[in-house]
């Protein structure tokens, strides 16, 4: 039963990371086809500093992803306390089915809508070109907003609202009150909510496709290739990523368990 | 007391404000369009025409269907099985499960050509012992493949999530009490665990009903999805929006419904058993 489950475990992997296996393989192709592998070279990753295309969408994707996790992080937390004060519980629920649409709505219609949005404010200011930098931005932060919302909110209602009244009693001002007290204690959350809004704003794809214009993110140029030919060094590119992402994360797990062992947890 | 609260005011606003503009809104905004004509006359023709693409909404539904039940016989055990390790082995896990999420699902995607094309990899080793060349792209079976791969992370975590947080002493209560280790999954583990198996359908079937890309890529263009249609009509230029909103509002309300369903469903289920 053991070895079974252990087997099945390492299927699963396996499925999971072939293609990125058959990526990683092809970044180093010496030819210029990510269907057969012709010889090692490391061609694609130097060729990636010419290529102006993909280093532009890297930028514009980082440059996004950076703006609009940090904007939905400061209005998602200051959201989520002005939610947890709220007396009306018909307020509180009606705010939060509003928060829950872009969450449990496709992908493709929350673009869609987003998109005839501004195409309509556009058409109504006349200007010529309605989708760029800022509509994708405001699409992002529109849907990271529920994710922050809902790392933050569980953290606020474990803190202790005696606390903050404490605080006070012993002359804080409210706003001193909320940075010294309440703030660190919601501070796991706000981080985790951050992360989540970062890591999905570099990774969208559907909404930036319906309103980002002329503003391509990565993903939008990397879509665009594969509806022509992918050439190796888009593979380079993402090889760079994964093995980055991968190494933070590993990185990120054994400074936790070192932690954890430390205050002796496990 | 007065002043912090018109505080409270002033944090939850800009909150409030920019979901009535981006999230309601613009739905709005789709609404009319839905119910409008290119030049702007209010009509039902829309939604009178959807009929033409009833087959695209069919085989989305069904395809969505077929692979979220497979994502989940496949993500279930594994989430148990992940559980029953060490904790260090565990969060190792949990990093290999995440880690593809990181990694552009087009180019994941777009990978599984390299493999299962006619001259791809799996052709080419089944070559070698003779056999093939099997025809294994551009089919049905191919698109729920992808769909199966791209979203199989979606219901592995939350399941994972919610099972390593169940008591284990319920566990030994039910051994205890003369239970054999399928009883204890049956009436201990998996009731317990139903919320992240809600969660997981939920973050797999939506995505899977709406998707747009991995039909284009792994089915040849052969099936049109309902996503397909949409963006294909958003493409066509602003003369078809009114169709494809409409498309999207019915797909809207059909993800709606299929979520207030299941939330039904489950409610009537685990109401007894929860704690």
């Amino acid at each position: 039963m053991k070895i079974l489950s252990k087997i099945y475990m390492a299927l699963i992997i396996l499925f999971l990371y072939a293609p990125i296996a058959v990526m990683i393989v092809f970044s180093f192709n010496s030819g210029s086809s990510v269907w057969v592998f012709e010889g090692f070279s490391l061609g694609w990753y130097a060729e990636l500093v010419f290529n102006s295309e993909m280093l532009e969408a890297l930028k514009h994707t980082l440059l996004i992803a950076i703006l609009s996790a940090t904007i939905s992080t400061v209005l998602g937390t200051a959201a989520s306390v002005g939610i947890t004060t709220l007396k009306s519980k018909l307020a509180k629920s009606a705010i939060m089915s509003v928060t829950n649409i872009p969450m449990m709505n496709a992908d493709i219609v929350t673009g869609v809508s987003l998109m005839l949005l501004f195409i309509f404010c556009g058409k109504l200011f006349g200007l010529t070109e309605s989708l760029g930098f800022f509509t994708v931005l405001i699409a992002h932060i529109t849907f990271n907003l529920p994710y922050v919302i809902l790392s933050v909110l569980p953290k606020l209602k474990q803190t202790d609202p005696a606390l903050e009244q404490a605080a006070m009693d012993l002359g804080c001002t409210p706003l001193k009150a909320f940075f010294k007290v309440v703030l660190p204690s919601i501070s796991s959350g706000i981080f985790t909510g951050f992360i989540m809004a970062f890591t999905l704003s570099l990774d969208d794809f559907v909404i930036s496709y319906f309103t980002c214009g002329h503003y391509q993110t990565l993903p939008i140029v990397i879509y665009n290739m594969t509806k022509r030919t992918v050439t190796p060094d888009t593979y380079a590119l993402s090889t760079i990523i994964f093995i980055t992402v991968f190494a933070l994360m590993l990185l990120y797990n054994i400074t936790l368990a070192r932690s954890e062992k430390k205050r002796g947890v496990i | 007391m007065k002043k912090s609260s018109l505080g409270q005011l002033f944090l939850r606003a800009p909150y409030v404000i920019w979901s009535a503009l981006f999230i309601i809104i613009p739905l709005f905004i789709m609404g009319y369009y839905a119910l409008t004509d290119a030049n702007g006359v209010f009509s039902f023709s829309n939604f009178a025409n959807l009929g033409r693409y009833k087959n695209a909404f069919l085989i989305s539904l069904l395809y969505a269907f077929i692979s979220t039940i497979i994502t989940l016989i496949i993500a279930y055990p594994l989430a148990y099985f992940m559980t029953k390790c060490k904790p260090s082995t565990q969060r190792f896990m949990m990093i290999l499960t995440m880690l593809p999420m990181w990694t552009n699902f087009l180019i994941r995607t777009y990978s599984w050509i390299t493999i299962l094309s006619n001259t791809g990899i799996i052709n080419t080793v089944l070559q070698k012992f003779g056999i093939g060349p099997l025809h294994l792209i551009n089919r049905p079976g191919t698109v729920i493949l992808g769909m199966v791969y791209d979203f199989l992370p979606y219901m592995i975590l939350p399941i994972f999530n919610v099972m390593s947080k169940i008591d284990n002493s319920l566990i030994g209560a039910a051994e205890d009490l003369g239970s054999n280790r399928l009883n204890v999954i049956k009436k201990v583990i998996f009731p317990l665990s139903l919320p992240g198996v809600i969660s997981g359908i939920t973050m797999v079937f939506v995505p899977s009903v709406s998707t747009f890309y991995i039909s284009q890529k792994l089915g040849g263009n052969k099936t049109m999805l309902i996503g397909d249609v949409i963006e294909y009509l958003f493409n066509l230029g602003p003369d078809y929006y009114n169709v494809a909103s409409s498309i999207s509002l019915v797909l809207m309300m059909i993800i709606l419904v299929s979520l207030f369903i299941m939330n039904r469903v489950s409610d009537g289920e685990d109401g007894g058993v929860l704690i």
